[in-house]
């Protein structure tokens, strides 16, 4: 009955959508607002009829419900509720339940609120959305079902279908397979999700910039909804990024937390483009520059949202994430490759009426810095993606496969990243217009100096990393700029308005909530270049075997190996669990428990580092091997990561400064727009 | 009126000064990018291939090179005095129209696992023992092949096809 009921509904909201993207061109075209009302209520309706088709999928493996080939693959009786509830992402067919879920309700609501402010866009963002959303479900429904089940046929052969074959009955295993070991974590719980409603999130700003488009408007109306769309996705996106960079660090055990590994790479590419948009958004909306870009790249961000799901799941690249070559790889690329022509034909066709009223004036004005902050996002974009095709266009043209590694991304990368560390440290005391270099430098050479006395201190007290002391100059740069402009507006209010300087921070944030908005969010971004900058160039590590009461020294620290406890937990794994002791000094500082759970099951085992976090540092410790207590003693891998915190701790600053930027104007700004009609 | 002219004049040269300035800007910047990357390329690409075909690629020895292959579990060790990892890998073929055709990745790394008739690689690592060096787990690594015929490994990457792939249904 639920397989039934399942597929039905996969059935019904593919028709509901297409029915959908019809009414709304047909009642464009026929200047009907009752069709278009129609397909409008279609979007909404996806929404509860794919909300119902999750629910089902989700009692399926919640119940133990084996006979379904997918419950069957993630789901299993040992493993926690939540973590059964959590494999409804665990595998590809629920992975793009998943996607079309979170994008249909992301329609439902783009659509409601665009009825309201931006009638004409209406029939298009729902053509936009559907279309993608009956591409998801054409693949759920035909090619890759998560209700298909296992049947015996009467040869004794097992497979997977729909609906039932001739001759054959179901078959119930008594448990199924489960996650992965190494999946078991509360990471897994939000890192896909947050990911997806990031992507999910950049297809609206896209269908209002097609909607824009097609109906031949050369303004910035569009540029109001997908604003508060590209800053949410963003926002998802990056806690997406970060959340997975903290679980690799936390649980997988190998001491870092980005690899470069291809499938990473190709979720960061999205969140490059992602985050130029909604900065040259920022130039057309005040300077009515660059509307011809703005929709480049949306379009470029769109694309890459699909490029990097067809990546993952075809096959094409080879990445510890990437597994099986199925048959949706080519029609992802059909898809993406039909998306792109008609977008790029659509810009063409009104390129012309697309000219920008303002000018580009001085190299010096804030407009310029913005400018080559999208110069190098590109880059970096370009460069990801050369990374990426590397193998496979190297394979092509030179007849030999080579591929690039992390030693090339980081070459790479890291001066275009120095370079926008340079931008930000500049852009908040550039100003629109016309501008001098004499002017930028009046304004700046304080803080500037003050950086400089910074880099004087580095360059004596720390060791000689050039690389790193650059970096950590740069970082300076930004913080006293940044903190430098803030300070004196809310001095400057506090002394006018005789308020004290809490009460004129709050009044002159709230006043301008997308300028300090964005300066907190840089503020979250150099705290997170100062952890990356501490791992990447001061990180220390060893790797030791040491008898019981053995210590092994790093950077100071002492590491004592105090004794290894071994025991069954009531699932079945075998827990090894180590006492350490770290110290400095002579003071004990921590006590903390590196382990390795081993699942029989799956001969998987995972182990599970100690981390002694401070702001400054973590000692982070692994348990590698170990022999009987009484013989030889343990192996740990010791790693010293200076300032690693500050990443997730920049992040969080990042997300407040994100969501203070999106917060909508004020009532008494509203008030003012209605009676302006 | 007349004024204007004069002005008009001067402003058309000044204005073309100015995008010219972000052009040239612009294409020096992404020039040097563009210079950094093949430049970076030369010294950190490596070569992909198979076991196979590195053993039969003398030339290639003295490089860093990738290749991958199937993880035979019982010759992972870990020496405690040199903390250096040590295990033997067979090799699989590299093309995945290859290994979909002989059954999927799972199918290929239990074929080339069990076969008692594959020459089998030493391959040496020094870092921290990955979770998933495991029996018939895929190995990609990252390295130079030694003058003694082992392979010395600097990256160690290893994929786990029970995650995503058909499960056998028994």
């Amino acid at each position: 009955m639920s397989a039934d009921l399942g597929l039905g509904i996969l059935v019904l909201t593919l028709i509901v959508s297409l029915y959908a993207v019809s009414a709304a061109i047909a009642g464009s075209k026929m200047r009907s607002p009752l069709l278009v009302d129609s397909a409008r209520l279609a979007v909404m309706v996806t929404f509860p009829l794919l909300t119902s088709g999750v629910l089902i999928m989700v009692m399926l493996l919640v119940t133990g419900r084996f006979e379904f080939a997918y419950v069957y693959r993630v789901a299993s009786l040992s493993m926690p509720l939540y973590l059964n509830i959590t494999a409804l992402w665990g595998g590809q067919s629920g992975s793009l339940l998943l996607w079309a879920w979170l994008l249909s309700g992301a329609a439902a609501i783009a659509v409601h609120q665009a009825w309201k402010g931006e009638k004409p866009f209406t029939p298009w963002v729902t053509v936009v959305c559907m279309v993608t959303l009956a591409f998801f479900l054409l693949i759920v429904t035909f090619v890759d079902n998560p209700f298909a089940r296992i049947w015996a046929l009467s040869n004794g052969q097992v497979v997977q279908a729909l609906i039932h074959p001739n001759n054959s009955y179901l078959i119930y295993p008594p448990d199924g397979l489960g996650l992965n070991p190494l999946l078991r974590d509360p990471g897994m719980v939000f890192h896909p999700p947050l990911l997806y409603l990031g992507f999910v999130g950049f297809v609206i700003p896209f269908s209002f910039a097609i909607a824009s488009l097609i109906t031949g408007r050369n303004d910035s109306l569009w540029l109001k909804p997908a604003r508060k769309w590209a800053l949410a996705a963003w926002v998802f996106l990056s806690i997406g990024l970060v959340l997975g960079s903290r679980w690799a660090y936390t649980v997988l055990g190998w001491g870092g937390y980005w690899g470069w590994d291809p499938v990473e790479v190709a979720a960061l590419i999205p969140w490059l483009t992602g985050t130029a948009f909604v900065h040259s958004m920022i130039i057309q909306e005040k300077r009515t520059l660059f509307k011809r870009w703005n929709i480049v790249l949306i379009v470029l961000t769109y694309c890459m949202v699909i490029f990097g799901t067809f990546l993952t799941r075809s096959g094409v690249l080879d990445s510890v994430h990437a597994f099986s070559q199925s048959s949706i790889g080519p029609m992802f690329f059909v898809f993406i490759a039909l998306t792109f022509i008609v977008s790029l034909v659509l810009l063409l066709w009104r390129w012309r009426s697309l000219v920008s009223e303002g000018k580009m004036e001085s190299l010096f004005s804030r407009e310029s810095a913005f400018l080559f902050n999208n110069l190098l996002f590109v880059l970096l974009f370009l460069i990801c993606l050369t990374g990426i095709l590397f193998p496979l266009v190297s394979e092509l043209f030179a007849g030999t496969k080579m591929t690039v590694g992390p030693s090339w991304y980081k070459q790479t990368t890291g001066p275009v990243f120095a370079g926008l560390l340079l931008l930000m440290g500049v852009v908040p005391l550039t100003a629109w217009g016309s501008s001098t270099a004499k002017a930028l430098g009046r304004k700046i050479w304080k803080p500037a100096l003050a950086s400089l006395i910074v880099l004087g201190v580095l360059v004596f007290t720390t060791a000689l990393n050039w690389g790193g002391i650059l970096a950590l100059w740069l970082i300076s740069l930004v913080t006293l700029v940044t903190v430098y402009d803030y300070g004196n507006a809310v001095l400057l209010r506090s002394r006018s308005q005789k308020e004290n300087v809490f009460s004129a921070l709050v009044k002159v944030t709230s006043r301008n909530r997308h300028r300090y908005g964005g300066y907190i969010v840089h503020l979250g971004v150099v705290m997170i270049a100062l952890g990356v900058v501490g791992t990447e160039f001061y990180q220390a590590q060893t790797q030791m075997t040491v008898a019981t009461g053995g210590t092994i020294s790093l950077d100071g620290f002492e590491i004592k190996y105090k004794n290894l406890t071994q025991y069954t937990a009531a699932d079945g794994t075998d827990i090894a669990q180590a006492v350490v002791e770290i110290s400095r000094n002579g003071r004990i500082l921590a006590t903390i428990s590196p382990r390795r759970d081993y699942y029989p099951g799956y001969q998987q085992s995972v182990t599970i580092p100690g981390i002694y976090s401070t702001l400054a540092e973590d000692v982070y410790v692994v348990l590698i091997d170990w022999q009987p207590i009484a013989a030889d003693g343990a192996t740990f891998h010791v790693f010293h990561n200076p300032l690693v915190n500050w990443i997730w701790i920049g992040t969080i600053v990042m997300v407040l400064g994100s969501i203070l930027a999106i917060i909508p104007s004020r009532p008494k700004a509203n008030a003012v727009k209605l009676a302006e009609g | 009126m007349v004024e204007e002219i004069p002005q008009g004049q001067n402003q058309k040269p000044k204005a073309k000064m100015k995008i010219n300035k972000f052009i040239v800007g612009g294409v020096l910047i992404f020039i040097a990018v563009v210079l950094l990357v093949i430049t970076s390329i030369k010294g950190n690409a490596q070569y992909y291939m198979t076991i196979d075909e590195l053993k039969s690629s003398p030339d290639k020895w003295s490089q860093a090179v990738r290749i991958s292959g199937v993880v035979l579990g019982d010759s992972i060790t870990l020496d405690p005095k040199s903390d250096v990892i040590s295990f033997q890998v067979v090799n699989i073929p590299g093309d995945m129209k290859t290994i979909e055709d002989m059954g999927g990745i799972a199918a290929v790394l239990h074929q080339a696992a069990t076969d008692p008739t594959a020459v089998p690689l030493t391959v040496l690592y020094h870092g921290v023992k990955p979770d998933l060096l495991k029996d018939e787990a895929q190995a990609i690594m990252t390295g130079k092949m030694q003058s003694d015929g082992s392979f010395l490994a600097d990256e160690l990457l290893l994929k786990c096809p029970s995650k995503y792939q058909e499960a056998p249904l028994n």
